[in-house]
């Protein structure tokens, strides 16, 4: 045990003293969120000064009234033919054309574009004419333009969870997907450059022969562990950093805007965020239900899948590395291991987000290969106690059980040198005994 | 006492015996040398000494005590091949090892000391490995080995690498560590350094080990009872105690002839013998080299 010890306070030294180590802890948190800055700006940027795109139409209905929000109408008087070749030969972005319609089936409006619009230019021209001739149908219906106007409303739905004390907590889903796209990338990011580090590690020591000293003095479960554990540790000391820079830099950044920190904000009451919510604009609206997460519990769970997912795939990590004479060999072991670490990263952005409680996020969540991402995409959203409880479980037996399989092929793949190994070859160090 | 006992030693990979019920013992503070072609087993007998493997069948004892993890502490394992932390410090390096071996991080400090400067390599401190030459790397893997004044030094043809000068000084370390206590065992090729060196020897050829004993007992028991002989004037093959084995002229009328000794006869009962036959001038039994006894029975085997 103590030897252990001993070697995973050699690996932490030996990644933490790094200068690349530094570096990666310290500029991440600053450039993350300083490239997505800089592309919001430039986005933001872009939209303003765009000019908008100039659509030639044809209006022999007598009914339409250009609405400019997003496009300049201009109108031409000509053929169909006349006003295609108009387009074709000049800037404008195409050529809309309306036909003579009955109100009640509306029919034949069609545009003619060089380039291949964008769902959202379509849709948003078919919105226009919808209002349009629902306006119309209603002047048809002698409705009052009044009337009309007051009946004209723009809708913001507001989203509540109910808690079990009937409490109302305003839970604002943009968050919450936040919340699990982050928690989520962030653990296949962590899970997949620890693992590749233990993994690289193990063919280091394995190509520089020293190994073979090593395990004169240590059992290779105890080198495989010091190494497990001790990159482990470099990984939470990192997020652990990050954590706090992260929170220094928003109570820095919010202060400045006069505006308090959900952590400050998580302490006052709920009502008086809450009447600030109703009332308040959306930034406060935002600060408020990141005051409504359970911080304490989702960086808990968080570390508890981290440290879960990463002893499992650490195990294999490492058993690859040992059983490879190069980098470049190990390539065909990845593959089989990247599989359900990549199923539920996609997981994460088609459904798992989407559909929280769905039963394929569920069960994803539950299974130990696909759980610590899936959970984390989950964990916002209120996840049940027993999937919880069992998928934690599950992940603790996960990782027994590979760290198990893989100290059976480790101990005697170091010692192995130019043998083609394939998985055939696996299972026989699998099963040999001593 | 013996330092190391081992009997009935097996070790079954699934497609080869590596190991065949060798039985070897190696005495207290001798060199032993172990012999052997490639892949006879030599590689997977010491790892199962240090602990590496664990053999299927077979008992290894050490200083009189069942082999037992507590043992890696005394045993001090040079590999054959040689490697250690590239991107890490000389220092720390020696540090780490020696605190694996179950040293305290004050007791690993105070005796790298002493041994960088024993060969005068105090200023590699803080130098890197992949830094160093391999002869200087090598250098520092053997300091790795002894340095936890292990009781039992087990080396894996320790002179590759080595220039005739280090090959010196480690040679000499040896035998100093020899005489401090430590019971050193050769893994080798080289049979100059048997023939320097041991004083035991094994051969192990195809798993199963085929001789042992002290280095004169082997050569007593593979010596022909040839004599060489050195004479000035021809003489034929017509003793009575002896015959001929070859007879060359060398220069101005001097010859060398070897000479086999019939029934076990004595040197004293040959040497008056031809005194009557020819002007003697030097005279000398026919012992044979490791590296002959060797050959003869690594040969001898593959033609069975």
């Amino acid at each position: 045990m103590n030897k252990i010890l001993l070697i995973v306070q050699r690996e932490f030294l030996n990644r933490v003293q790094k200068k690349s180590f530094l570096v990666a802890t310290i500029l991440l948190p600053l450039i993350f969120p300083a490239i997505m800055a800089a592309l919001v700006y430039v986005a933001i940027e872009q939209k303003k000064n765009a000019t908008k795109e100039v659509i030639l139409y044809i209006d022999e209905s007598g009914f339409f009234k250009p609405d400019t929000a997003r496009f300049i109408f201009n109108s031409f008087s000509g053929s169909l033919e006349e006003g295609k070749k108009a387009v074709t030969e000049s800037q404008y972005f195409g050529l809309l054309y309306i036909p003579k319609f009955e109100l009640a089936n509306p029919t034949g409006i069609s545009i003619y574009t060089k380039v291949n619009p964008s769902p959202n230019d379509i849709s948003g021209i078919e919105r226009m004419f919808e209002s349009l001739i629902r306006d119309m149908k209603m002047v048809q219906l002698n409705v009052d333009k009044t009337v009309l106007d007051q009946l004209k409303t723009s809708v913001d739905i507001a989203t509540f969870k109910m808690e079990e004390g009937g409490k109302e907590e305003s839970s604002n889903t943009k968050v919450l997907f936040g919340i699990g796209m982050t928690g989520g990338i962030l653990m296949y990011m962590f899970i997949f450059i620890y693992g590749a580090q233990i993994m690289q590690g193990i063919i280091e020591e394995k190509m520089s022969k020293v190994v073979e000293v090593i395990v004169s003095s240590v059992r290779p479960f105890q080198l495989m562990m010091g190494k497990i554990i001790g990159l482990a540790s470099v990984g939470l000391l990192q997020f652990l950093i990050w954590i706090v820079l992260i929170s220094t830099l928003s109570t820095v950044v919010l202060g400045y805007f006069g505006l308090q920190t959900p952590q400050q904000e998580m302490m006052q009451m709920n009502e008086q965020a809450q009447q600030a919510a109703a009332q308040g604009p959306g930034s406060l609206q935002l600060l408020n239900s990141l005051s409504q997460i359970n911080w304490t519990f989702v960086v808990f769970c968080f570390i508890f899948y981290f440290i879960g997912g990463y002893l499992l795939y650490g195990a294999l990590f490492a058993a690859v590395g040992s059983a490879v004479d190069s980098p470049a060999e190990a390539q065909q072991f990845m593959f089989p291991i990247t599989i359900p670490m990549l199923i539920s990263y996609f997981g994460l952005f088609t459904f798992i987000l989407e559909d929280p409680h769905g039963p394929i996020s569920v069960w994803l969540s539950i299974i130990p290969f696909t759980s610590p991402i899936a959970m984390m995409g989950r964990i916002g959203f209120g996840v049940d106690d027993w999937q919880l409880l069992l998928s934690m479980a599950l992940l603790i037996g996960g990782f027994i059980l590979t760290t198990w399989v893989a100290a059976r092929i480790y101990r005697v793949g170091i010692l192995m040198h130019g043998t083609k190994v394939g998985y055939g070859v696996l299972m026989k160090w699998f099963m040999q005994k001593g | 006492m013996n330092a190391l006992v081992a009997t009935g030693i097996t070790k079954q990979y699934s497609n080869h015996l590596a190991l065949d019920r060798v039985n070897i013992s190696v005495p207290e503070r001798s060199i032993y040398g172990l012999l052997g072609p490639n892949g006879a087993g030599k590689t997977t007998l010491i790892r199962i000494i240090n602990q590496i493997i664990n053999a299927d069948a077979g008992e290894v004892m050490l200083f009189g005590e069942k082999l037992k993890p507590e043992h890696i502490g005394i045993i001090g394992y040079l590999p054959e091949e040689r490697g250690l932390y590239k991107k890490l410090k000389v220092g720390e390096q020696l540090i780490y090892l020696a605190r694996l071996k179950g040293l305290s991080n004050s007791d690993a400090v105070a005796r790298i000391k002493i041994w960088l400067n024993r060969f005068e390599i105090t200023d590699w401190w803080n130098k890197k490995v992949e830094d160093l030459s391999k002869g200087m790397a090598q250098k520092v893997q053997f300091i790795s080995t002894v340095m936890h004044e292990p009781k039992l030094i087990i080396l894996d043809e320790p002179f590759s690498g080595f220039d005739p000068v280090n090959a010196q000084l480690i040679t000499e370390e040896i035998l100093r560590l020899r005489q401090r206590g430590s019971t050193i065992i050769f893994s080798t090729h080289r049979m100059e350094t048997v023939e320097d060196l041991c004083d035991h020897i094994a051969l192990i050829n195809k798993s199963r080990q085929i001789l042992e004993g002290t280095k004169k007992s082997v050569k007593e028991k593979f010596k022909t009872n040839t004599y060489s002989v050195t004479h000035r004037g021809a003489f034929q093959s017509t003793g009575t105690g002896f015959e001929m084995v070859q007879q060359q002229p060398t220069e101005d009328g001097y010859f060398r002839s070897e000479v086999h000794v019939r029934n076990n006869g004595n040197p004293n009962a040959l040497i008056q013998e031809l005194t009557r036959l020819t002007e003697v001038h030097a005279f000398e039994e026919k012992v044979p080299t490791m590296s002959e006894i060797f050959i003869t029975l690594v040969k001898g085997e593959s033609h069975e």
